[in-house]
């Protein structure tokens, strides 16, 4: 394929998702595989996504299009009609996975099933990622982002104590939790694949995706009997009777946003050093001399402490970091171990120090807007085989000559799938 | 048993707390030998977090850390013992990967990063994960996955416009970077056999969880807009909330995507006279008057069950969910349909839950035969069988606390 020193060099997908599965795709293509995203003509329904580029709603300006699909190439083809059928067939012949995300059913009801994919290529990978599954109650739901996000357990654990549950405000994040799982299994297929010669198909839920960001909260419900919901600012702690639960604020105002730190002590060392350096800190000033000698590993037990004296303790600590900026409460923290971190803003983000230092923004042209877009990079990073973000997300239809070409198609047998529609 | 995609991978796992644990998780899930190393003088963080059986803390009574380490053996090794290396050396020649997540710094002192490592074993795969990386003038930042909340606006950005920023309860960017990881390792075995050659692997995990948020950092790269809280607003579809049901603290998601999902959705609530207003025709007159919407969608909610909602809409062709609890979770057909939670019996827990892996493969599925070890479980086993020291030799480390059997007692952190 190219000459790059990618580690997924050699890989070929091709890719026909919607926004549930879009991001599986941008994730294998990132480490190198050679992504091909297959389009309806006229250009998939993700391109409608905003926001857009310049706030210009356009199929080409979409900038959750752009983040979802770098490192693809694309064509246009209409797998409904037999010919595009036939045409998709050739393209499998040169494939190793194919990742959808129709409804379950849909692929063999058009002729491109496992069965009828396998027949073509006997080792595929056949990846689908749905909301819930491919078999199950369930399977046929409609489902979108929100619905991803509440059947999985995530929104009930999010929102304002009392208040409704609510979604992760980034967008997409039950989509993208499904997505990189998509990537993931089909990963494993391939080196399967790789060492037996044995193709498989995986069947990736979103629900399942979502359930698997909830950390402890299975457990502790099984365990201690609580369902865990709607925290907003605090932690809890599910203790046994008389003592109950116990709130701890983690998230407080400060002098020009809020902060998240813990503050404590007992069995986790790492709080408790922090705890001691932000007291320090606050006595050097002349505040919160109250906690002077506070033993915070043996003095503060959490599992005994009442509600009363939690808030107490905390109360000086907010009392000292209500009058400080997040950018002197950080730089603090950095230097002294406290475990303190500003509630950043995407401005923010983009402008913190130490992404800059290790080179994580990647600069992304875009030609044809006379522009260079700044992305996010890396999730790792490999020395012989970087992470790299190959090319910019593709325009409709933008690879199709080289694509079909490829496929043995002439120019004039282009032209005319183009006039009837195909491509 | 099934064929196992990783069936003769050996594992060395140095890593602690939620994210680098998962990644050999993920392995031993689906076949590979993982040998976890931890010591008594230090036992991973998990060991201490809720919930612990009948919440009484103890190190091996968390079913959080249960959860993160099944299939994997345990030694108990002191890592900072000066006999430690020759234990070390045996593991790492014998081992394909290995990982560590320890405080930037922390492996090279025990002789122990990847330089050292490769030395022994040139073909070594070799991941760090950490919270902000292993250089940069953040390094030694100390914070667990909620600081990466904060850090990386999830926090800022999560909540009602008019409240204050969400804590957000889960280390969220530990269940991303992950699987970034292990997607990373299996290109590195795949590259090593045609190559020969290792890899070292590292990772922040404040970058891993950033790639999250890519829409909204082009949004503020290219039209300088910061994103804000807006609770379950979407800017294109409309209704689009959490709504009041009948019963104690129960909620429905509904989503209408487009105009004949919206006369669908008119139709199961009845028609109401409302739904014929003007003001709610098109999604643009929805999204104006999307208070008062959100407010008569939320009166006709509440005189239904959420399984109700969610099958008359589901039925209609609309998208609607239940806003499920962890204990819904557990009780979920669907989930039940797929065998997510696996019942595992843990020596001293008892039988619990454990979760699957999101994706089902068809030929080698994963198989999740063993609770997470207790400290130390398997020393005898592995010091003797896979590593080839003698009886005579593992006395003399127990007598030398090399290999650890007991630490301080261990209280409860959260």
């Amino acid at each position: 394929m190219t000459e790059s020193n990618s580690l997924l060099e050699g890989c070929r997908i091709l890719d026909l998702t919607d926004e549930k599965g879009i991001f599986a795709g941008k994730v294998l293509g990132d480490f190198g595989a050679d992504v091909i995203k297959i389009e309806k003509p006229g250009g998939d329904p993700a391109r409608k996504i905003g926001p857009f580029y310049k706030d210009i709603e356009d199929p080409e300006k979409s900038l959750f299009w752009f983040a979802a699909n770098t490192s693809k190439r694309g064509i246009t083809l209409d797998i409904e009609t037999p010919e595009g059928q036939e045409i998709f067939k050739k393209l499998a012949k040169t494939a190793d996975i194919v990742i959808e995300s129709f409804k379950p059913g849909y692929m063999d009801s058009i002729g491109l099933g496992y069965c009828e994919l396998k027949e073509i290529k006997p080792d595929i990978i056949l990846t689908s990622i749905t909301g819930f599954g491919q078999t199950g109650p369930y399977a046929q739901y409609e489902t979108t982002d929100l619905i991803g996000t509440a059947m999985g357990g995530l929104a009930r654990i999010l929102g304002d104590l009392g208040t409704a549950p609510i979604r992760m405000g980034y967008v997409s994040q039950a989509h993208f939790h499904a997505g990189i799982q998509g990537a993931l299994g089909s990963v494993m297929a391939y080196y399967h694949r790789e060492l037996t010669g044995e193709g498989q198909q995986v069947d990736v839920s979103m629900q399942d995706a979502v359930s698997l960001t909830l950390m402890n909260a299975v457990e502790i419900f099984e365990l201690l009997g609580a369902n865990l919901v709607g925290m907003g600012q605090f932690f809890i702690s599910v203790r046994p009777e008389p003592v109950g639960i116990l709130f701890t604020r983690m998230i407080n105002p400060c002098k020009d946003g809020s902060v998240l730190y813990m503050f404590g002590g007992g069995a986790f060392g790492g709080t408790v050093d922090s705890s001691k350096e932000l007291v320090k800190w606050a006595n050097e000033e002349g505040k919160v001399l109250e906690l002077k000698d506070f033993d915070f590993a043996t003095q503060w037990d959490a599992s005994n402490m009442t509600q009363e004296e939690c808030d107490y303790y905390h109360g000086f600590m907010q009392e000292f970091v209500k009058n400080k900026t997040k950018a002197e409460l950080y730089e603090r923290a950095v230097k002294n171990r406290i475990m303190l971190a500003p509630c950043n803003t995407v401005e923010d983000v983009t402008n913190d120090a130490q992404l800059k230092a290790r080179g994580f923004w990647e600069e992304v042209e875009h030609p044809e807007l006379d522009t260079t877009i700044t992305y996010p990079g890396a999730p790792l990073k490999m020395e012989d085989t970087p992470w790299k973000i190959q090319r910019r997300a593709p325009l409709i239809g933008e690879h199709n000559q080289e694509i079909y070409e490829s496929l043995g198609f002439s120019a004039e047998e282009i032209e005319h799938l183009k006039t009837n529609g195909i491509v | 048993m099934a064929k196992q995609i990783f069936e003769g991978l050996k594992v060395v796992d140095f890593s602690w707390a939620a994210a680098g644990p998962q990644v050999c998780r993920e392995l031993a899930e689906h076949g590979a030998t993982v040998i976890r190393v931890e010591s008594h003088n230090k036992p991973c963080p998990l060991r201490t977090f809720a919930p612990h059986k009948d919440s009484i803390p103890g190190i091996d009574r968390s079913a959080f850390y249960t959860a993160y380490n099944t299939n994997k053996y345990n030694i108990s090794l002191d890592l900072t013992h000066p006999e430690a290396g020759e234990v070390t050396r045996r593991l790492i020649e014998w081992a394909d990967v290995t990982g560590e997540s320890m405080t930037p710094g922390t492996m090279a002192k025990l002789g122990l990063d990847y330089e050292s490592c490769r030395k022994i074993n040139p073909g070594i795969i070799y991941f760090s994960t950490t919270q902000q990386g292993n250089y940069g003038p953040h390094r030694d930042f100390q914070g667990v996955g909620h600081h990466v909340n904060a850090l990386g606006g999830f926090c800022r950005c999560t909540g009602w416009p008019n409240s204050e920023p969400t804590m957000i309860f889960t280390a969220y960017s530990d269940y991303i970077a992950p699987w970034y990881i292990v997607i990373a390792i299996i290109g590195a075995l795949l590259r090593r056999r045609k190559t020969g050659e290792g890899m070292h692997i590292e990772q922040a995990q404040l970058e891993a969880g950033l790639t999250f948020a890519a829409p909204h950092i082009l949004d503020y790269t290219v039209n300088k807009r910061n994103a804000v809280r807006r609770g379950n607003r979407d800017s294109q579809i409309s209704p689009h909330g959490i709504y009041p049901c009948n019963g104690p603290d129960r909620w429905v998601a509904i989503a209408v995507t487009n105009e004949e999902q919206w006369a669908s959705f008119c139709h199961v609530i009845g028609n109401p006279e409302w739904t014929e207003d003007a003001k709610f025709a098109t999604l643009n007159d929805r999204k104006q008057n999307e208070d008062e919407l959100d407010q008569l969608v939320g009166e006709w909610t509440k005189e239904h069950t959420d399984d109700q909602i969610m099958k008359m809409m589901q039925e209609a062709g609309v998208p609607a969910g239940i806003v499920q609890t962890s204990e819904d979770l557990l009780n979920d057909p669907q989930m039940k349909h797929r065998e997510h939670s696996r019942k595992l019996e843990h020596p001293e827990i008892g039988v619990h839950s454990y979760h699957a892996p999101a994706y089902r493969l068809s030929e080698t599925p994963c198989d999740i035969y063993r609770a997470g070890p207790c400290l130390g479980q398997d020393n005898e086993y592995v010091y003797r069988e896979i590593l080839g020291f003698t009886n005579d030799e593992i006395a003399d480390m127990l007598v030398q606390k090399v290999i650890t059997t007991e630490g301080e007692s261990l209280a409860a952190s959260w």
